[in-house]
């Protein structure tokens, strides 16, 4: 923890010098202020009996209600509401204002592989002060471990992706095809669909982190390890080459739609019986609502395919937390926490649940009526039910690099060359191991 | 040297006998066919957009892209829709572009115009620097400036304020580059050293005689600098968060993206529209205000 | 390019200019000057997530020197400019003289709706053209299917720049045509009566007549379009995600620059790229400019 918190002195300290050296401004010495601090539950409540601003930045559509009744329950307090852009764009912002010192949010929201780098930065307030690991009961284990970065929790789980496979019913009765429960079977699947149909594939890829990621953590694979300063990255653990056998002969053998996620594409591809699964996380069902309308009724859920027959491991992918932001434009920790809590922990929960967000409290995922919700776009499936259990039965263990974003975001560069030339999946995830390796040392880690 | 000075007044009547001239030219299908290809080239897009922002989203990817789909022909929909969509984001949108377009683009042409008259009229110490800076910073790529311009904003506590957008945008270096050849052609010396005979101070000289002389330059300076401030992109990404003060590019682009997040929810079908929409404005100002800019650009960029 | 000195008095040769060149000038150092000094400032320095902040001289210039990604993004962007650019003003020169040549049917609205794709923001035009280039549902998917061709993915990696070509050669063809065809218009037509008294041919009018005296014209088109293609920027980054193997994230200086800055945090290194590329970017411009000014 001490060693922790000196790498994240020195951090800020440079971030700092570097806003700082752009106009030579005026120093503000207590950088660590917010790690320290013991915040009770009634200087919380207080806080937000007495009001004040906040600005949160988060691009998640369900937060919009729970504001709204937040502000309703707390009339004092004005929650500024920030879409500063999806993911990486709004991780750019977030670095760019710590960078200057300037126009940083009290709160943010952080997906669980970003979480590390912006702990690592300091960025992050520990909430230890607050009490945060009292908490600990409420949250299902994978997401509760997944916003800790060396025993410390930095934010509070919003929601969880717990992975199923989501496959396209139709078209696995028109040609007969068996629901695969292994990924072996899958690739069976596969093939047998290809050549039923050249047009239709088992799924699209065209290379993505974090689902290649997430695949290696349900086969088991560990390829990173975090000490502090030293990191290890490894694909060639037996995790890791499961999945890199699976899929090098979905490449080679052309079984893969060359269709990237979240493209106009991917969406007429779900519609139109082209791309026959999905596999990801627990939160995909609204996207199928709002973005593929018309293929209503033709989707089901079903468990992860497993790597070895009769398991039921599974792994997460995406899900993000809340987080405090050291600095914060408005200087108030007790309310930011207030509104997390609210958010995360309280009233909030069901209001987003309502709202078709997947939760990370154990709370609402034991929830009878939870899990006996019928997905009409799924048939009337209970679909909870089987998310539920993936979120039991999440592989443990698994850690994000300490500057996962980065990495992730050079995994094209590297690991996608597979998809679209000679080079073998193997000799692409080397590749992409170096590349982030030597980033890593650049910023003076020791990466093995 | 005076003799080779070019008023507007002379453009026009040069322009007035090629004319004449040219009318007994017969016309030739082949050059024409050829020509109708490149306009067939830069037209089809656009024909794309329009033919798409006629459809629903559930269409737009089941129907031939070059041709109304079957269906529901929704473009009041759409563009009612696109107005509406957020709490009508979108209008308030259009108007920060406007607000940025007005004072930016305003600036830009005002601050040119000034500064392309006083290279050309004036001789002064430090002429041949400014010349050689301008040109060189032009150079740099201002993308990986951005961090640099964007760190020191935020020390002037300009990020996420319009002026961010508005105050790069005042510095247009080829907006001064025509200027520049513009003022020297179309303003005679004699009439300066006339009005300075009569006592006018140097400002009251630019704008009262000046200015008129340059119009043709200054509407077609203030055209190039609308569109590149309409269409600028890169800089409003990063200067600003709030989506409230975003302009249309940046919006769009946001609302492309909306859809690769959990619970978000895909509006290609607005995105086109909002393109169109957004594009429809420039393709007015363009056609109505032609007669000026082409006459300003003829004097630009004849440098002899 | 080099503007002749007009005819004012030696006596006023003082600071008075400045009155009008110096609110231009004291912007332009905000926006333009005090990012470059700031970047050769930071370019000196390298910062590190653990570590901090250190001097290092040029080590991230040696760094630069021997960067196979940077080296590559590069070449890509010289190929770039030796294809695009010549295609684009080589087209737009054509379209120019023929409008100017005064033989063509309708030759206003030719004008106008080559020139309309220049009022299309870059964003806009890349969306569109991300759409129409799907190989499976988008217009080329629609074509492969309707006419049972099978066109080549214009995403794939051999052909993702040739893409963003069309796309950069789609928006400024109709804004280069009209610098030329401006230029063209005011020939003063005494040029052409000798000529034609002299018996030239078309061909012959356009190589000795109009090409020479619309020089200027060309070498600021020129200039233009080098400094934009070693910009290249919104195009391929609008495209990334519809092909994120084919365009890398050093596809282009300008973007390794972004990447290096944005998702690296590696400022210092950027900001190396940013002043070397400029530099380039300006030697090329000087020789363009140097030959243009000499063959006249």
């Amino acid at each position: 923890m001490s060693k922790l918190l000196k790498v994240g002195a020195a951090a800020t300290a440079a971030l700092l010098s570097l806003g700082l050296a752009a106009c030579g401004g005026g120093d503000d010495a207590d950088s660590g202020s917010g790690s320290s601090a013991t915040v009770s539950d009634a200087d919380v409540t207080a806080a937000l009996e007495k009001g004040g601003n906040l600005t949160v930045w988060a691009w998640e559509p369900t937060l919009k209600n729970v504001v709204t009744e937040f502000q309703k329950k707390y009339p004092n307090v004005k929650v500024d509401l920030v879409n500063a852009g999806t993911g990486n764009d709004q991780y750019t912002a977030l670095q760019n204002a710590v960078a200057a010192g300037k126009g940083i949010p009290d709160v943010a929201q952080i997906e669980y592989y970003a979480l590390p780098q912006f702990a690592l930065g300091k960025s992050l307030t520990d909430l230890s002060g607050f009490g945060a690991e009292s908490l600990k009961a409420d949250f299902a284990p994978g997401p509760w471990n997944s916003v800790h970065s060396g025993n410390v929790a930095y934010g509070l789980p919003m929601d969880s992706g717990p992975m199923a496979l989501y496959y396209n019913k139709n078209v696995f009765d028109k040609y007969g095809i068996k629901v695969p429960t292994t990924w072996d079977e899958y690739l069976d699947a596969a093939r047998k669909l290809h050549k039923a149909d050249p047009k239709a594939y088992i799924t699209n890829d065209t290379g993505d982190a974090g689902f290649t990621t997430s695949m290696i953590w349900q086969a088991g694979g560990k390829p990173y390890t975090v000490d502090g300063t030293n990191v290890t990255i490894n694909f060639s653990d037996e995790g890791s080459q499961k999945f890199v056998k699976v899929w090098q002969t979905l490449i080679s053998e052309k079984l893969l739609a060359p269709i990237s996620s979240w493209s106009d594409q991917w969406f007429q591809g779900m519609q139109n019986d082209t791309i026959a699964t999905i596999a990801t996380g627990a939160w995909m069902p609204a996207n199928f609502v709002s973005s593929a309308p018309s293929a209503s009724g033709k989707w089901r859920v079903a468990d992860m395919p497993q790597w070895t027959a009769g398991q039921n491991a599974s792994a997460e992918n995406g899900g993000s937390a809340l987080s405090l932001m050291n600095k914060g434009l408005n200087n108030n920790q007790a309310l930011a926490y207030g509104f997390v809590k609210f958010a995360n922990d309280g009233d909030g929960v069901q209001i987003r649940v309502d709202g078709g967000a997947f939760p990370a409290t154990t709370k609402q995922l034991s929830d009878p009526k939870f899990l006996g919700t019928e997905f009409k776009y799924f048939g009337g499936q209970k679909a909870n039910e089987i998310f539920a259990k993936s979120s039991q039965n999440v592989v443990t263990g698994w850690t994000y690099l300490p500057f996962q974003v980065y990495s992730n975001s050079i995994f094209n560069d590297t690991a996608g060359k597979a998809y679209v030339s000679g080079t073998t999946l193997a000799d692409g995830l080397k590749a992409w191991q170096d590349q982030s390796a030597k980033y890593g040392n650049e910023q003076g880690f020791t990466v093995k | 040297m005076t003799t080779a000075v070019q008023t507007p007044a002379a453009n026009k009547q040069l322009t007035v006998t090629q004319k004449a001239r040219r009318k007994k030219r017969q016309g030739s299908v082949v050059l024409t066919v050829l020509t109708a290809l490149m306009a067939l080239y830069s037209l089809v897009p656009l024909a794309w957009l329009i033919f798409n922002s006629s459809k629903t989203q559930g269409d737009l990817f089941t129907s031939f892209g070059l041709w109304f789909s079957d269906g529901h022909f929704a473009l009041w929909d759409n563009i009612r829709d696109t107005f509406t969509y957020n709490d009508g984001i979108f209008l308030r949108w259009f108007g920060n572009t406007l607000l940025y377009v007005v004072v930016g683009a305003g600036g830009a042409t005002l601050l040119a115009a000034l500064a392309g008259y006083g290279l050309a009229k004036f001789s002064f110490v430090g002429k041949r620097a400014v010349f050689a800076i301008v040109l060189g910073a032009v150079a740099v790529p201002g993308t990986a400036l951005a961090v640099p311009t964007f760190l020191m904003f935020s020390k002037l506590g300009l990020t996420n304020t319009p002026w961010a957008v508005i105050i790069p945008s005042l510095i247009s270096p080829f907006g001064l580059y025509l200027m520049w050849t513009f003022a020297s052609q179309a303003i005679p010396d004699e009439m300066l050293e006339a009005a300075r005979m009569d006592g006018a101070g140097e400002f009251r000289t630019f704008f009262r005689i000046s200015v008129p002389l340059l119009a043709p330059g200054i509407v077609t300076v203030a055209l190039f600098s609308i569109v590149a401030t309409w269409n600028n992109y890169f800089l409003p990404l990063i200067m600003l968060k709030d989506p409230d003060w975003y302009p249309l590019t940046v919006g769009l682009n946001a609302w492309n993206a909306q859809s690769t997040t959990a619970g978000g929810e895909a509006v290609y079908n607005l995105v086109i529209t909002g393109s169109l929409l957004t594009i429809l404005p420039l393709l007015a100002a363009f056609l109505l205000l032609q007669r000026y800019w082409q006459s300003g650009l003829s004097a630009g960029s004849v440098k002899e | 390019m080099a503007v002749s000195q007009p005819a004012v008095a030696r006596r006023r040769r003082s600071w008075r200019g400045w009155q009008f060149v110096g609110p231009f000038m004291l912007i332009f150092a905000l926006v333009f000057l005090a990012p470059i000094v700031y970047s050769i400032y930071l370019s000196l320095y390298r910062n590190q997530l653990i570590g901090g902040n250190s001097f290092v001289g040029f080590d991230n210039y040696q760094r630069l020197l021997q960067d196979s990604q940077f080296w590559e993004s590069f070449g890509r962007v010289a190929i770039f400019l030796v294809v695009q650019v010549p295609i684009m003003l080589f087209l737009a020169l054509v379209v120019a003289l023929a409008i100017d040549s005064g033989r063509l049917y309708g030759k206003a609205f030719f004008r106008v709706s080559i020139f309309l794709p220049y009022a299309v923001p870059a964003v806009v035009a890349t969306l569109m053209w991300g759409f129409i280039y799907g190989d499976q549902f988008g217009l080329v998917g629609n074509i492969n299917e309707t006419f049972n061709v099978s066109l080549p993915n214009p995403l794939s990696p051999h052909l993702a720049l040739a893409s963003i070509g069309n796309i950069v050669t789609w928006e400024f063809v109709g804004y280069n045509m009209l610098i030329f065809y401006s230029a063209l218009r005011v020939i003063p037509g005494s040029l052409y009566e000798s000529a034609s008294l002299d018996g030239a041919g078309q061909f012959r009018i356009i190589t000795a007549i109009k090409l020479p005296a619309i020089r200027g014209a060309l070498v600021i088109a020129t200039i233009f379009s080098i400094i934009g293609s070693f910009q290249l920027f919104t195009e391929p980054v609008i495209l990334q995600p519809l092909a994120p193997n084919a365009i890398t994230t050093y596809f282009t200086p300008n973007l390794y620059a972004y990447q290096l800055s944005f998702s690296g945090q590696q400022y210092n290194y950027a900001a190396t790229v940013a002043i070397v590329m400029g530099l380039i970017t300006m030697v090329i411009a000087y020789v363009v400019q140097l030959r243009g000014n000499r063959e006249r």
